[in-house]
């Protein structure tokens, strides 16, 4: 709505009689604080995914968290009882609140298909049966049971697994044992680099 | 602190008593920034951004880490840094958080023609009430620290509300709560003054910064946001801290003498609207604030 | 870290040198000024360009991009000619006075003793101590080398062994003991060879080493002072060493193992301790257990090469805490191949891919490009900006057949194929399989990250992933489960790996991560007694930490060193009592950290032999003599009922027991003491040696992409940094950081703009021999012409987050250049992180 400067001083006047006239406590027309946004929010606690001070975050939802409401996020502060960061946080932690509502988070699986110069819409079965499919291919093509030495070395030489330094321990845990478990020997971290 | 916060001691362009005045006065608040321990990090102006829900302009590199030039009215916390070379040729980035001083003689208030549109609670924060602003922008002349500022939209003058949404509360403000080096504090005036001042001395006696002191500029009755300075005599020095500010002398004059025209509150608004228009309606304000990426759900 | 975020406030002296911290980790760097504003600490930052961190400085010095070894190699010669160290610290908690084998030699012509040029490596057999009583000659430990691998024919001679029993010489007088060696080595790097090659004037290093060793003015034992570093000092062709050098100043002044004191690595991210932790690197398995080799042939023959003997001056004694090793080994084969792994099968030991050669981050992109590795799965792991050398990266990613990017957000990587400058005639040449998967954001997913401090932090889910976005740890089980079907059905090469791996989660496809935590813990298989005090646990629980492990296959444990994190009391991590009664920052009760939640590592070392703090007023631990043991406010990390006349070394995990100023048998492959090498790409010839100007270590790579600039093409010092609004390449997608920091620049000295005639804000080219990077220029005094060896040199910086995808990027707001672009793909013999600080480039107007 485009209201003139004019149209809303003379609103704001007639509501400032229409206050007087009915009697109500001035104060409030004198004075109106905003109100806490936060005030009956959900506190989760979180950990920023940031840096590795791995300050405490408390993510403001929503709702109660009772069954009929999905969360959304609307503000995130810093844990004041997190002994290290004590609820402070960084220009990046203090973001974080538009990392969770961000208009650019990839929300489907998609496929690029040889020689193709766009992505197409691909169905989460069909892109994990054929990602299973090229990994026992792979795999099966480029595995070495014994080296030239006769030692034995079950290592798979042709597929790499790179992660992250953002994801959880247990994620972690989770990957080098399904890749070792694989034989994958080009097992590497972003804490390489 | 929450009762401190909803208590009015003043109110523009109004006649007669403070309604609810001489009641019991709890604590003034204050906010401390020791330049000392800025790192620049921004992350009160993201705080304050968040908290107060504003939508994100578009900024633009000016050689400098700065994110913009000035504050503006949807940007109320702006760490202004500066580059300065000392005379023995050692580096300095001073790093000044700017914002709304909350000043205890405040000039926008006392330049504001409009009822109500700007008051000042017993614990000291200066607050904007937007649904009385007329948009004249007299504040903007009274104010000796050039912080509220003018929205084309909303024609509206906006500036930091020191958070007395959270304050209120029992919060500390948004920024304060942020700031990763506690080079930003909260707490009563008294306090944040002793704790100023114990600063500055460490700072002269184990820092070599021989000129530290604490900027609480007396020419507009102190303010509730107070500065630890490596060097007060030279406050200039961080992103233009006026040395001595006042409020003007126009607005003092015309304010004082002619104070029975607040009774005519309405018709000097009408007038400052006029003025306003004559001073800022044609003006295309830089850069359009409202095409901000990633506006909010 | 040693220590941690909190007990930096605890510090009387920091030097941060090749980390920003006030930038990249700005509310752990709270305790820093913590310290300054109640301990006056002093803050000494030395880096190549005046960062925020310096603006907090007492004490600032403009480095010149890596020269930091000369620097601390300055220090540490100014500690011992000025008498600054920790005599006592020194004798009885390090090997200073170890005696070294005859035919060691120092590297004045810039190689040690043993180099074989055809090799390109070292013969490690001097670099040991001298056994007492010929007992050298018996066997004892073996290396506890990264570089494990034998030579590829594979016939591997047996690796030198630690003999032990140790020489040694506490008057510290022997000519080829430690302390002498290392004062011959360091007698080199004078405040003038420091003015030389680092560029940082010789009275002011002297005032910096002065200001940083005056903690041990007068013998005076109660200062502590910390060193803290990021990534300044790891991406280099030498980077363990310029780490080591700092652990080596700690030790001399005696500051490792004490509050407020240590060596500490702030780390870039959230997780990264973790992610080394559980092992996602080539080279180790979870609780940093070295990868098995193909000359391992069975279990036996690998735990004897990974167990270390004890090796020491004989009236010393020695926990060797890593002779426990095979428990923990086998313990992590349980959890992993369950009942398949059984002692008539070496508990699967066969299972275990071995590896023979390098297969780290940078040998995986020339691997690919060389058509060897043909499908990529990258979670989380952004590998086109990352670099080095981003196009050979591309390029690389071209021949692959298949690639998986599991991202939150569109990234270089899985858009590699529609980079800037692939015509779209080009993209359809490009026949790679590219699957982008949309993964959740860290608020949608529970788990624990560790910090750098070690601390193992429990968070929740507070929303769930949007739209059809999945858990990370679906899909990677999905697409495990969905293989394991595929050989079930199918069979193929060796499935029995696959086939038995143990994935006993309620709901094998959406595994919890509780029950992850709880199995990285570990659990008795069967009825455990301990001896001595009785205490059982029944078959099924979870093990109270890893004391408790065992290596004949009655426990499982998916990560030692993580075991007492989940125990029968609970999820340890998920704790959050935050009650200090020290004072010391120590939280005991706030999460859990690693190992056996001790939040100081080596803190044995905060007392004096006779287990008396060496700080009344920092009391960490102490031997409590009518108890019989040590007690404090933090675990002891040691042996608990050690008594200090038993004169056990405090560093429990060497099996000496001591710090190591010299570092043995190649633990550290390019030399037991550092040495100073230039960059791979640097403006001058080494002064110290200028036929041996590098790393003589350092091997490049052979595609038409490694190619490296000389200084009379190239002639400015480039490095790399991030900017504290930014993190990496994922807030490009955070419109509240986008408008902090808008646009991409590049930091360059006034005096080179001038000489150049630019302005700020014009458009620059920063060209390397690999790439062009481009960006606005942010003309500024922070950076300082510097004179190198006689010769003006400039250095200039650039933030890392420039990419291809992101706000401003799609709105065509930048050059879409990566930072990465510009760096060169060699790397540290030791750590493989490759140089991308301090390599050349010139600039030009755009």
């Amino acid at each position: 709505m485009q209201e003139s400067r004019r149209d809303f001083f003379k609103a704001a006047t007639v509501g400032m009689v229409g206050a007087t006239v009915f009697g109500f406590d001035l104060k409030p027309a004198y004075a109106q604080l905003k109100e806490l946004k936060i005030a009956r929010a959900a506190e989760t606690r979180s950990t920023c995914p940031y840096c590795a001070v791995g300050c405490g975050v408390l993510i403001y939802t929503i709702g109660d968290r009772a069954k009929n409401v999905t969360p959304q996020v609307i503000h995130v502060e810093g844990d004041p009882d997190h002994p290290t960061n004590r609820g402070t946080l960084c220009p990046k932690g203090s973001s974080l609140e538009q990392d969770m509502l961000n208009p650019r988070r990839l929300t489907k699986p998609q496929v690029r298909r040889p020689g193709a110069t766009e992505w197409q819409d691909i169905s989460w079965d069909d892109a994990l049966n054929e990602i299973a499919r090229w990994t026992k291919k792979t795999r099966d093509e480029t595995f070495v049971e014994k080296d030239a030495n006769g030692h034995t070395v079950n290592r798979c030489e042709g597929i790499s697994f790179i992660g992250g330094c953002t994801d959880t321990n247990e994620f972690n845990y989770l990957v080098v044992k399904a890749m070792r478990g694989l034989g994958l020997v080009y097992l590497e971290n972003q804490a390489r680099v | 602190m929450s009762q401190a916060a909803t208590e009015l001691i003043r109110i523009s362009g109004h006649a007669g008593t403070v309604p609810g005045a001489g009641l019991n006065r709890e604590f003034q608040v204050c906010k401390l920034v020791d330049t000392t321990t800025c790192i620049g990090c921004k992350a009160c102006e993201v705080a304050c951004l968040e908290w107060n829900g504003y939508t994100f302009s578009e900024t633009t590199f000016n050689n400098s880490y700065q994110t913009m030039p000035e504050t503006a009215w949807n940007y109320w916390n702006l760490i202004k840094f500066n580059e300065h070379e000392r005379e023995d040729g050692t580096l300095m980035l001073l790093m000044r958080k700017d914002q709304c001083m909350h000043c205890e003689d405040p000039g926008c208030l006392a330049a504001c023609p409009a009822e109500a549109a700007i008051v000042q609670y017993a614990n000291g924060i200066v607050d904007f009430q937007e649904a009385n602003c007329i948009g004249c922008g007299y504040c903007m002349t009274g104010c000796p620290f050039n912080i509220p500022k003018f929205s084309p939209k909303a024609r509206k003058v906006f500036k930091c509300t020191l958070c007395n949404d959270r304050v209120s509360v029992g919060l500390e403000p948004a920024c304060i709560k942020a700031c990763p080096t506690g080079c930003l504090h909260f707490g009563t005036k008294k306090e944040m003054k002793e704790l100023a001042e114990t600063r500055a001395e460490q700072l002269r006696e184990h820092s070599g910064y021989r000129e530290a002191g604490v900027y609480d500029p007396p020419g507009v009755g102190g303010t509730h946001v107070i500065y630890v300075l490596h060097d007060a005599k030279n406050p200039e020095l961080y992103g233009g801290l006026p040395k001595n500010p006042q409020v003007p002398l126009m607005v003092r004059l015309w304010k004082h003498p002619l104070k029975w025209i607040g009774n005519f509150g309405i018709i000097f608004g009408v007038v400052g609207v006029f003025i306003h228009y004559l001073r800022y309606g044609p003006k295309v304000v830089e850069g359009d604030e409202d095409k901000g990426h990633g506006a909010k759900p | 870290m040693t220590n941690g975020w909190i007990d930096i406030k605890n510090t009387d002296m920091m030097l941060i040198m090749g980390g920003n911290p006030a930038e990249n980790h700005p509310c752990g760097f709270k305790w820093a000024m913590e310290a300054k504003r109640d301990r006056n600490a002093k803050l000494i930052s030395v880096d190549p360009r005046f960062t925020r961190t310096s603006s907090t400085a007492d004490l600032f010095l403009q480095i010149r991009a890596g020269t930091d070894i000369v620097f601390l190699g300055g220090l540490i010669r100014y500690a011992l000619e000025n008498n600054r160290i920790a005599k006592d610290y020194l004798a009885n908690y390090t090997n200073a006075a170890f005696i070294i084998k005859d035919g060691f030699k120092l590297p004045e012509d810039g190689l040690y003793s043993g180099f074989d040029s055809e090799a390109g490596k070292y013969d490690f057999s001097t670099w040991n101590y001298e056994g007492a009583d010929g007992s050298d000659r018996q066997a004892g430990t073996v290396r506890h080398s990264p570089d494990v691998v034998p030579g590829k024919a594979g016939g591997a001679t047996p690796p030198p062994h630690l003999p032990p029993n140790v020489a040694f010489d506490l008057a510290l007088q022997h000519p080829r003991c430690v302390f002498q060696l290392l004062k011959r080595q360091y007698s080199r790097y004078t405040p003038e060879t420091v003015e030389r090659i680092t560029g940082i004037p010789r009275d002011q290093f002297v005032k910096a080493a002065d200001l940083f060793t005056s903690v041990r003015k007068d013998g005076d034992m109660k200062k502590v002072a910390t060193i803290i570093y990021a990534v300044g000092w790891t991406q280099h062709t030498f980077g363990t060493q310029i780490i080591r050098t700092a652990a080596m100043i700690q030790l001399l002044l005696g500051n490792v193992g004490r509050a407020g004191g240590g060596v500490n690595a702030l780390r870039g991210h959230s997780n990264i301790q973790g992610a080394t932790d559980m092992a996602g690197l080539y080279d180790s398995l979870p609780g940093y257990l070295k990868a098995p080799v193909p000359a391992d042939s069975d279990l036996d023959t690998y735990l004897k090469r990974i167990t270390p003997g004890s090796s020491k001056p004989s009236p010393w004694a020695s926990f060797n805490y890593y002779s426990n090793t095979p428990k923990f080994a086998v313990s992590l084969l349980k959890s992993m191949y369950g009942d398949a792994a059984k002692k008539e099968n070496q508990f699967a030991f066969d299972y275990l891919p071995k590896v023979d050669r390098d297969y780290s981050w940078t040998h995986i992109w020339d691997d690919m490009y060389n058509g060897k590795v043909k499908g990529m799965m990258a979670f989380g792991m952004n590998g086109v900006m990352i670099g080095p050398d981003t196009n050979k990266n591309i390029n690389a990613l071209k021949k692959a057949d298949w690639l998986v990017v599991g991202e939150i957000y569109p990234d270089e990587t899985s858009e590699f194929w529609r980079a800037p400058g692939i015509t779209a005639d080009e993209q359809k040449t490009i026949n790679t399989t590219v699957y982008r998967l949309p993964c959740a954001g860290f608020a949608e997913k529970d788990g624990s990250m560790t910090n750098s401090a070690r601390w193992a932090t429990w968070k929740y889910a507070a929303v769930p992933p949007p739209g059809q976005a999945r858990l990370d740890q679906d899909i990677v089980a999905e697409i495990f489960l969905r293989v394991r079907q595929l050989y079930k059905k199918e069979g193929g090469k060796f499935p029995d790996p696959i086939l038995n791996l143990s994935w006993a989660y309620a709901d094998a496809a959406h595994p919890s991560l509780s029950q992850v935590a709880m199995e990285v813990n570990g659990k008795a298989l069967a009825d455990l007694t301990d001896p001595t005090t009785g205490q059982v646990i029944k078959a099924g629980q979870q093990l109270p930490g890893f004391a408790w492990l065992k290596d004949d296959g009655t426990t499982a444990c998916g990560n030692w060193i993580y075991s007492g994190s989940w125990t029968e009391a609970g999820n340890q991590m998920a704790r959050r009592g935050n009650e200090d009664p020290s004072g010391l920052g120590v939280f005991q009760g706030w999460s859990w950290s690693w190992p056996a939640n001790r939040r100081v590592l080596y803190n044995r070392a905060s007392c004096d032999p006779d287990g008396k703090p060496w700080d009344p007023s920092r009391k960490q631990v102490w031997w409590n003599e009518a108890a019989g043991k040590w007690v404090g406010n933090d675990v002891p990390d040691f042996k608990p009922d050690s008594a200090p006349k038993d004169h056990m070394g405090p560093f429990i995990m060497n099996p000496e027991g001591i710090g190591r100023l010299f570092a043995p048998i190649g633990v550290i492959a390019d030399g037991p003491f550092p040495e100073h090498y230039e960059p791979i790409e640097s403006p001058i010839k080494n002064p110290l040696h200028p036929d041996q100007s590098n790393n003589p270590l350092v091997k490049k790579f052979k595609t038409p992409y490694d190619k490296f600039g000389t200084p009379d093409e190239y002639s400015i010092v480039c490095t790399t940094y991030r900017l504290t609004e930014h993190y990496h390449y994922w807030t490009k997608n955070n419109p509240m950081n986008v408008q902090l920091i808008p646009e991409p620049f590049v930091e360059i000295p006034v005096e080179l703009a001038d000489e150049k005639g630019i302005r700020g804000t014009e458009m620059i080219k920063v060209i390397s021999a690999r790439g062009t990077y481009m960006a606005k220029a942010f003309v500024t005094r922070r950076l300082k012409p510097m004179m190198i060896d006689g010769k003006k040199v400039y250095q200039i910086g650039l933030p890392i987050h420039q990419g291809f995808r992101g706000i401003a990027e799609d709105e065509g707001r930048d050059a879409r250049t990566p930072a990465n672009l510009l760096t060169p793909a060699v790397t540290d013999p030791n750590a493989h992180t490759p140089e991308s600080k301090g390599f050349l480039v010139k600039i030009e107007k755009a």
